[in-house]
């Protein structure tokens, strides 16, 4: 397949005697939307943490539009236009709103040099307010990002992820603590940047409703093992993800 | 306050720095020198621990670096215009090399490993007396004397008369000036802003493509370069080093300069030297009590306002003009 964004190969994971991911492979193609659930503690976090360079894993391979990135450093992955949320809040507490996205597209504007003797805003200023625009962040513009409430810096961390013009974006249960209409805006956004940039995205996320409703694939987790893929529907009526994940 | 602009404040401020040491003797003088360059040193160990993060307990031996480079070649001839950006430079990457354990260890480990090097090259200047004098140190080296600044010698100004403390005193105020502009537009630039993105969010911060590790480099080789330029005034103001002026302590007081004044603000550093250095004069009427008292009002300001002076002034400005602070119900940061 040519168009694959993200393959992921025999990946394996371990910490001291447990074994949070087990020779998990997939592939994640151009423009696609693939959910990632399953029971807390079946690795799902750990395996983005190694896809993405965070961790380290114990085996396997990665690929990211063709490219070996085993190994890679955080910093170098984001540059070949990998975005990505961390399950837990993650932005800069002590910087206004619109700091926190500057900061997070300026590593891809002009040079170390530009950046030294430019504009203090890279350039940036008008594309940061039409993303915090997009994501109805305007009136907390100035605000200290740290000031926020926690849905609100939710909000902030995704938006964070989108500045750079990702190809692909990672995001660590999103819809976490985000209010049912904020939930509904957020996967409005998501669903845009899918169908105006062509962003491929992979979600963790709890939240049934939102996973069913936005993905067009699934994977699900258990203890570490993938135990089924498929369509929404394929997934939901599944009897072994039943047991092990969803319940009766 | 926005009704008058920030640039008026600068104006008054150089204004009044450059009419302080006139008609005042010269010891007066000599206390501001010692203000400006422990401000400039402080300011650069504020790039180092306020804005990026890291701590450093070495930022004295920078200075010792600097001072020791200014003195050998000025001493042996070279114009102080060229020995200052060579001491600048030296310190530039002195620092970059001890900012390597940084990428390893964080917090009090690198505390220990900074402190480690100050008391290296303490070691080194005493034992290597070849190069360095030893324990006698260094005296008698020239002052500059360029355009301007003929610092060496008293002459009159617009019939002032001034002295050769005065003169450098001058030279300092001109140093320092350009020096803080070059910082407000490092802080402002794109790089100031991934220096704090390092101290509040190294891991998201590399998530979004910052080089981390080159950030946590260039903070302390660009800290301590400022150390160094610091160092380069020294050996001219002071005409006399010695290992010892350069041990822990003063890496210490730079490092009290830094957090009295409010790390991670502009002109914290400027605050917290004055308090360092011109409030041990102002009590010296209270003769042998001075200490105490100094070390009481350091102990208070730190339980009520531990960002410093500059923390208190924007607690007054707060309640005058209500402002959003972080909360403190939600703990920040990436853990994985
Ligand atoms: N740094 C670590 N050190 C030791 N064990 C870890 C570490 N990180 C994760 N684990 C373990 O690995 C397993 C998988 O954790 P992971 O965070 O990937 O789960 P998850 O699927 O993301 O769960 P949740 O839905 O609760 O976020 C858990 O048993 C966890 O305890
Ligand atoms: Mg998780």
């Amino acid at each position: 397949m040519s168009d694959t964004v993200l393959s992921v190969r025999n990946i394996s994971k371990s910490f001291g005697g447990i074994r949070a991911v087990n020779d998990v492979s997939f592939e994640v193609g151009k423009g696609e939307v693939l959910g990632l659930i399953g029971p807390n503690g079946s690795g799902k976090s750990t395996l983005f943490n190694c896809v993405l360079g965070q961790l380290r894993p114990d085996q396997g391979e990665v690929h990211v539009n063709g490219k070996p990135v085993a190994g890679m450093r955080a910093c170098d992955l984001n540059r070949l236009g990998v975005g990505r949320t961390f399950q837990q809040l993650s932005v800069f507490p002590e910087m206004t709103v619109l700091d926190n996205i500057i900061l997070a597209g300026q590593e891809h504007k002009g040079t170390m040099w530009s950046r030294l003797f430019g504009s203090a805003d890279a350039g940036l200023s008008g594309e940061a307010d039409r993303l915090i625009e997009f994501f109805r962040l305007r009136h907390l513009r100035q605000e200290k990002a740290g000031s926020l409430s926690y849905g609100q810096q939710k909000l902030l961390d995704a938006a964070m992820a989108f500045m750079a013009g990702p190809d692909l974006v990672l995001l660590d249960e999103p819809a976490g603590g985000v209010n049912l209409t904020m939930l509904g805006n957020l996967k409005e956004r998501l669903q845009t940047y899918n169908r105006d940039h062509g962003t491929t995205f992979v979600v963790i996320e709890h939240n049934m409703e939102f996973v069913m409703s936005l993905c067009t694939r699934v994977i699900v987790l258990a203890e570490g093992s993938i135990i089924a893929e498929g369509s929404p529907e394929e997934v939901r009526s599944n009897q072994q993800v039943i047991d092990a994940y969803l319940g009766g | 306050m926005a009704i008058i602009p920030k640039w008026a404040f600068i104006l008054v401020g150089i204004v009044l720095l450059v009419l302080a040491p006139i008609g005042q003797g010269n010891y007066v003088a000599l206390i501001l020198c010692s203000w400006l360059m422990y401000t400039i040193a402080a300011m650069g160990l504020n790039l180092t621990l306020g804005y990026a993060g890291q701590i450093s307990l070495a930022q004295g031996s920078f200075m010792a670096i600097g001072a020791y480079i200014t003195a050998l070649l000025t001493l042996s001839g070279v114009h102080w215009l060229v020995a200052m950006p060579l001491a600048v430079l030296g310190c530039f990457i002195v620092g970059l090399l001890v900012g390597f354990p940084a990428l390893r260890v964080k917090g009090h480990f690198l505390a220990f490993v900074t402190l480690a090097f100050n008391t290296l090259v303490v070691l080194v200047l005493r034992n290597e007396d070849w190069l360095t004098g030893g324990s006698y140190g260094k005296s008698n080296m020239p002052r500059p004397d360029f355009w301007l600044f003929n610092t060496g010698t008293k002459s009159t100004f617009l019939s002032i008369p001034l002295s050769s403390n005065q003169k450098m005193y001058y030279l300092c105020l001109a140093v320092f000036i350009v020096f803080a502009l070059l910082m407000y537009g490092l802080i402002r630039s794109p790089w100031g802003r991934a220096f704090k993105g390092l101290r509040e969010n190294p891991i998201r911060a590399e998530s979004l493509g910052l080089d981390t590790r080159r950030l946590t480099l260039l903070a302390f080789a660009i800290g301590s370069a400022a150390g160094g330029l610091a160092g380069a005034l020294v050996s001219p103001v002071v005409q006399y080093i010695e290992p010892n002026s350069f041990a822990l302590q003063h890496s210490l007081r730079i490092l009290l300069m830094v957090v009295v004044g409010g790390s991670g603000f502009f002109f914290g550093p400027m605050l917290g030297a004055a308090v360092v250095i011109l409030l041990p004069e102002f009590l010296r009427f209270t003769e042998g009590y001075y200490l105490i008292i100094y070390s009481g009002l350091v102990i208070v300001l730190m339980v009520y306002s531990p960002s410093g002076l500059m923390g208190v002034g924007s607690r007054i400005v707060a309640a005058v003009r209500p402002k959003r602070v972080a909360r403190t119900d939600m703990k920040e940061g990436a853990q994985l």
